[in-house]
């Protein structure tokens, strides 16, 4: 993976930077010593790994702003990082860059539960979020699978999504407010407690931007009332492809459930090894149907499941009666990566989405290919909204075997764009996919992308080296191709 | 001489642009014409008509995404998708009763309604808005022609996508100022089995803001609330509100048949409330009703009133929800009387006589936060040549969010050839 070279001019004032921070910084909140700044080396994405410059511990707005200002005085690289969960190596940094670390911004700020609304700094966790509200009876609904651990700044940086999104939508769909420092220390606020902020939404805009336009400092999250049930299904099938026909029927059918997965044959057996959730080892593939609601609604949606998947030729179908029960359906669903983390010394997590439809031909493509690459494939699969995780296990140690397995990842990719769907459905495109982008989008689309990026960060001092190929100048990007004046297209028509 | 340039093929578009662009040409996007009155008119120029790219390419309901031509008119899609039990669950309004749309030059009747890419454009949603998000929230992906005559696209046809900047969102509300949609693909979900409005009679504002607020924040899941008062109940075609002689809150549920029986029970235990003043709705009364309230035709005056209400401005305030009856007690000093409560008090829709100034109104948002847009000037002020450019029409923003929008509309559009002064008299 090619980052942008380190530029001797800001490697020069590394020391004249210490210092400026500490000017208003504690010491102990720049960090800059060899052991220190290991700790911050790489993201979730541990197979690329680089220490930063310096990092720095702001504590509040006015801090951010300042080392911001300074840094765009000086012209430095700027990497914002939470907790540092992207699995697309959103916050991997630079050896020439100023890492900002939002660990400090751990404070909620208000909870309206009147406007159904809760204002956070953006280092706070997710989990905190719904622990802040659950005794009211409340929750913030975007659940990611890191959860305990990432950050709602780095949620929206990446607009995550989650087991739940099909029913509640991802982060964008989610956010009410956002407060940003921009590149040259400017603050500026996006929305507020009020829904649909007029003018451009550049709300909308900096979700899921990755860190490339701005650094979050405070998020307004809409929350809701918790539901009053609910209810899991785990059935199985001796047939994936009758497992993906289910899936259909259950949305053909008018439900829309709030999870929807799906796991492959080995997948079942590796949690099942791992956590031992009573999944049944001899399906072809597992689904796990999660409906929420008032009892009534609950009850009457699970009869029908269970109806449309019997109809089907499920091998079985189990539905959970307690709460504890339907933890244990999810528990290996949730065991999927530690499962095989233990079956395998490394693996990657591929990230697209697909039409639903295509299930089986990228199915039997991934399998084919797996032959081709000589390496393990395994697939969770957010069936409802088409979010296919195919992990692929490989060892690090062994020659070759990383440059394999990153090809046969890119392969999965472009298949995912060559039968109508996307590079990455929820972990971002961080510096994972960046490569990749050139399979989806054309220059043209690539370029209008970067233009808006100019527009927040003319210099391409933040996050550098993700998303993008290859950023290109703005003064480049912002040159007009001027024609002769004549309309060149007599036939079109008029009136 | 403006001419209407109608292309129906993207590479006629690019050229078009790329034309408009070199020789610093304006042009006024337009769909139908259904929302012309909304927004400054554009300065009268040419005139690039997008119903060329019409048509529904592509539409998998169990993938529940929908692609079509930016032009594809809102009735033909939601035919279709009615035919199939899906809808747009963001539920667009039809302003063809609001606005006098003879004198907008509508292509078509099929389009009064607006059309897919028009809707869009301007983020415009229903009732539903509050609890299943707006249009933005259910664009997935487009095509365009940016103002620089380069085409592009964005997002994808496929419900969960985080690939590259997410451009659809600034597209939805940009109202044609950034780049020409020609093809659009939104999400689309299941119509609710079954539906259930709670007419709640004689509340006051602050009650009836009390109680949407109580209701919104239960788990009973309601999909849209909203008070109205006596004077626009009166004018409602369905007879429960016109004959009721008082104000009315309604709180609407949706979804499979016992949930919905389920949920109106625990509403009236809820409120604390289980006999007249109550009334419940159900098919097409429901129906009825919420159209009223999404489409605004309550806000239009009787043909007998209009003679002493010719000048209304229509008004959009978008604020905390818990807090409408508040801002709304402020106007009410102004003598405002026409206006309504949607989206359980986020939403205040206002008619006011033009006399009333833009600072007035939005001065009443100050103390809670929101913003005020003028939705309308009224139909005698519809015509483009007669309306009044000296009001903001869209609130003006703090000055670093003001640079920041300039930056971004000159990073699609450097010559301010699309659209221009539409949203912001510079932009």
């Amino acid at each position: 993976m090619k980052m942008p070279a380190a530029e001797q001019e800001i490697l020069n004032q590394r020391d004249v930077l210490i210092k400026e921070f500490c000017d208003f910084l504690p010491r102990e909140r720049v960090i800059a010593d060899t052991p220190s700044l290991q700790a911050y080396d790489c993201d979730a994405l541990t197979a690329y790994r680089q220490m930063p410059m310096i990092v720095v511990l702001p504590d509040d707005v006015t801090e951010v702003s300042k080392i911001m200002a300074i840094c765009h005085r000086r012209n430095i690289k700027v990497v914002a990082r939470g907790a540092g969960t992207s699995v697309s190596g959103g916050a991997l940094p630079l050896e020439d860059c100023v890492l900002l670390a939002m660990a400090r911004f751990n404070k909620i700020l208000d909870i309206d539960y009147d406007n159904r609304c809760l204002t956070t700094q953006s280092g706070v966790t997710n989990l905190a979020l719904t622990e802040a509200v659950a005794p009211d009876g409340f929750y913030y609904a975007p659940d990611p699978s890191s959860q305990i651990a990432c950050t709602i700044g780095g949620n929206v940086s990446e607009n995550s999504g989650v087991v739940h999104c099909l029913k509640y939508g991802m982060t964008t769909n989610n956010l009410l407010g956002l407060e940003l420092v921009m590149v040259d220390g400017s603050i500026v606020r996006f929305g507020g407690k009020h829904m649909d902020a007029e003018g451009y939404d550049l709300l909308g805009l900096l979700t899921g931007s990755e860190g490339l336009l701005g650094v979050i400092t405070e998020v307004t999250v809409r929350i809701l009332p918790v539901p009053e049930t609910a209810r899991a299904l785990l059935i199985a099938f001796n047939d994936i492809e009758v497992a993906g026909q289910v899936v259909g029927d259950i949305i053909a059918d008018g439900i829309i459930p709030a999870g929807l997965e799906m796991m492959d044959k080995f997948i079942i057996k590796a949690t099942e090894d791992f956590c031992h959730a009573g999944y049944p080892l001899d399906a072809e593939a597992l689904l796990i149907v999660e409906l929420d609601g008032p009892v009534v609604e609950v009850d009457y949606l699970v009869d029908r499941v269970v109806t449309l998947a019997n109809s089907a030729g499920a091998n079985s179908v189990q539905v959970s009666s307690s709460e504890q029960e339907r933890m244990t359906f999810w528990l290996g669903r949730k065991s999927a990566f530690p499962a095989v983390g233990r079956l395998s010394p490394d693996y990657f997590c591929m990230d697209g989405t697909i039409p639903r439809h295509q299930l089986p031909h990228v199915l039997k493509r991934m399998a084919e290919m797996s032959l081709q690459y000589q390496l393990r494939v395994t697939n969770v699969f957010h069936a409802g909204d088409g979010n296919l995780h195919p992990l692929i296990m490989y060892d690090a140690n062994q020659p070759g075997e990383l440059q394999r397995a990153e090809d046969f990842g890119a392969d999965i990719l472009k298949l995912c764009v060559e039968v109508g769907g996307v590079l990455t459905g929820e972990h971002g495109v961080g510096v994972e996919k960046r490569d990749l982008m050139t399979v989806m989008f054309d220059q043209s689309d690539l370029d209008q992308q970067m233009r808006v990026k100019c527009a927040f960060d003319p210099e391409g001092r933040l996050n550098p080296g993700k998303v993008f190929p290859m950023l290109h100048r703005c003064a480049e990007l912002g040159q007009m191709h001027i024609h002769n004046g004549e309309l060149p297209f007599p036939d079109l028509p008029r009136f | 001489m403006p001419e209407i340039y109608r292309p129906t093929e993207p590479e006629q578009l690019i050229d078009l642009i790329h034309w408009a662009q070199s020789s610093k040409t304006v042009l006024a996007i337009k769909g139908s014409g259904s929302k012309g009155a909304i927004g400054h008119p554009v300065p009268n120029e040419h005139v690039l008509d997008l119903t060329g790219f019409a048509g529904i390419s592509q539409y998998d309901p169990v993938e529940l995404v929908l692609t079509a031509g930016a032009g594809t008119s809102l009735q033909e899609v939601e035919t279709l998708l009615a035919e199939h039990n899906q809808m747009l669950a963001f539920e667009p309004p039809d302003y063809s009763t609001l606005f006098d749309i003879s004198s907008f030059d509508i292509s078509n009747q099929e389009g009064k309604n607006g059309t897919l890419g028009g809707i869009l454009a301007g983020n415009i949603s229903g009732p539903r808005r509050f609890f299943a998000g707006a249009a933005r929230d259910h664009f997935l992906g487009f095509k365009a022609v940016s103002g620089r005559g380069e085409p592009f696209k964005s997002g994808g046809r496929v419900v969960k996508n985080v690939t590259g900047f997410d451009l659809s969102k600034l597209m939805a509300g940009s109202w044609g100022t950034l780049a020409a949609l020609w093809e659009v693909t939104v999400k689309v979900l299941p119509v609710p089995e079954k539906t259930r409005t709670l007419l709640i009679f004689g509340f006051d504002p602050k009650q009836a803001n009390q109680l949407m607020t109580k209701a919104a924040t239960s788990p009973h899941s309601i999909s849209a609330a909203a008070y109205l008062p006596q004077t626009l109940t009166s004018r409602s075609a369905v007879s429960y509100l016109s004959s009721s002689g008082s104000s009315v809150t309604a709180i609407r549920l949706e979804g499979p048949a016992p949930s919905v029986k389920y949920r109106l029970e625990a509403l009236k235990t809820l409120f604390g409330i289980d006999a007249p003043p109550l009334e419940e709705l159900h098919g097409k009364n429901s129906s009825t009703f919420w159209c009223e309230i999404g489409n605004l035709s309550l806000l239009k005056p009787n043909p007998q009133d209009q003679i002493g209400n010719p000048l209304n401005h229509i008004w959009r305030l978008s604020l905390p929800p818990a807090t409408g009856w508040q801002v709304l007690s402020e106007l009410s000093k102004l003598g405002i009387s026409d206006w309504f409560l949607d989206q359980a008090g986020g939403a205040a829709w206002l008619a006011c006589p033009k006399t009333i100034n833009a600072g007035q109104i939005r001065d009443s948002l100050i103390a809670q936060g929101g913003h005020a847009t003028l939705w309308s000037e009224g139909q005698s002020l519809a015509s483009a040549n007669t309306r009044d450019n000296a009001i903001e029409v869209f609130q003006a923003q703090p000055e670093p969010l003001a640079a920041l929008t300039r930056l971004v509309k000159a990073s699609f559009d450097p010559a301010g050839i699309l659209n221009p002064g539409r949203m912001y008299q510079e932009l």
